[in-house]
């Protein structure tokens, strides 16, 4: 009876329901606010420079990035998109994979795969990109190079297995640097 | 190769944009409110001597516009795009346009500002009407100036208003729609500085190797000018 008892003690209970408590009323998000015009609504997970910023000097960025503030230096975000919003004022060469222009720029562009001039911006400078796109109303003062990549050739076929089947060795690999290291590796 | 993608370039325009035709006293409300297209004799034969040419630098000076850029960077060509007019706006439309120019120290600030480049930088020059809104001292500078920036053997495209009786002239954006087909979108209307005849064309271009004309029937003189 005893260890009966013990083992009701001891028995491990069920979770009890957790005692009810009367949820608080939770009123729907306020709806962000709406840009004024003239603003653009910066996508999430874009870097920024704020309209108030001066900046003088080198920007790098591993990230997409929005300027919209006064820069003079360069600017290179090799692999990503860069956005000049409306009030955006670069004097400054650029670098990016892609550029978006809806304020001004004074300064030469190179946009890997390409670069859209929105209406009303202004662009003076040389441009050197994949692609191109010009709304009407863009001001634009320039030389205007397309870059257009070679066709890539086609990769050779692997061979299936390490064994040369007509008994030839194999293509031998890039000959490694000289050097007692590259000795030492073989 | 080079005329098949003319070809393909060279789309129909819509039935709709019939042509209008500027009249003598400017009367003609389609040609200055409306988008039209119309065939360009003056435009084929600039890209017909450039035929078989790639890599080459034009000089468009309607201002960069969709159409332009993929039209000529097609052909493999570097395109330098200037809104020539818009700087002209810029330095000389506060007031009388014409005087202004006549004005040297302005003159001289826009000729450092516009057509300023290396010598011998391009290949072929899209000039559409601006030499006809540079009253003549600015005109003169302007030719000599494209002299010098031309190649040797480059072509320029001028367009020329032949109806001496206009009191003023409908402003394009020049649009390529094609080899031979531009889309002309109204901008503004103004009196040329002067009317030029065959005479005052070739007088103009006296320094350069030759002048063709092309008359069109809607009143306009396309020049293929030869550097």
């Amino acid at each position: 009876m005893w260890t009966k008892r013990k083992e009701e003690e001891f028995a491990p209970k069920p979770p009890s329901p957790a005692p009810s408590i009367p949820e608080p009323v939770r009123e729907p998000p306020a709806p962000a606010p709406a840009p004024k015009p003239g603003e653009s609504e910066l996508p999430r997970g874009v870097a920024a420079i704020g309209k108030s910023v001066i900046i003088k000097g080198q920007i790098l960025s591993r990230e997409d990035l929005y300027l919209d503030g006064e820069i003079e230096g360069t600017v290179e975000v090799p692999e990503n998109r860069l956005t000049i919003g409306p009030h955006g004022r670069l004097q400054a060469s650029i670098k990016a994979r892609e550029v978006v222009v809806l304020g001004a720029v004074n300064g030469n562009v190179e946009a890997s795969e390409r670069m859209d001039i929105r209406k009303d911006a202004r662009l003076v400078g040389d441009i050197k990109t994949g692609r191109i796109i010009i709304e009407d109303g863009a001001y634009f003062k320039g030389n205007i190079d397309i870059v257009r990549e070679p066709p890539k050739p086609a990769a050779p076929p692997r061979p299936a297995s390490p064994a040369h089947p007509s008994g030839a060795p194999a293509a031998a690999p890039a000959p490694p640097a000289a050097g007692p290291g590259a000795e030492a590796k073989r | 190769m080079f005329r098949d993608r003319w070809k393909l370039g060279a789309r129909p325009a819509p039935a709709e944009a019939a042509p209008a035709r500027p009249s003598a006293n400017g009367a003609d409300s389609r040609a200055r409110s409306a988008v039209y297209s119309r065939h360009s004799h003056g435009l084929e034969e600039f890209f017909r001597c450039l035929e078989g040419e790639t890599g080459l630098s034009i000089l468009d000076l309607a201002g960069a516009s969709q159409a332009n850029v993929n039209f000529i960077t097609n052909f493999g060509h570097r395109l330098y795009s200037e809104d020539l007019y818009q700087i002209l706006e810029a330095y000389f439309g506060q007031g009388d346009f014409y005087a202004n120019q006549n004005d040297a120290e302005r003159a001289e600030r826009f000729l450092a500002h516009s057509l300023n480049f290396p010598d011998a930088s391009f290949d072929g020059a899209l000039l559409w009407d601006m030499l006809e809104y540079l009253a003549p001292p600015l005109l003169q500078a302007a030719v000599t100036r494209l002299e010098r920036i031309m190649k040797p053997g480059a072509y320029l495209l001028a367009i020329f208003h032949a109806d001496e009786k206009a009191e003023s002239v409908p402003v394009y954006f020049y649009r390529i729609a094609g080899a031979g087909t531009l889309m002309l979108t109204l901008r503004g209307l103004r009196r040329p500085a002067q009317f030029f005849n065959n005479r005052a064309i070739e007088k103009l271009f006296r320094s350069f190797r030759s002048v063709k004309f092309f008359l069109t029937r809607d009143h306009l003189r396309e020049v293929i000018v030869r550097r």
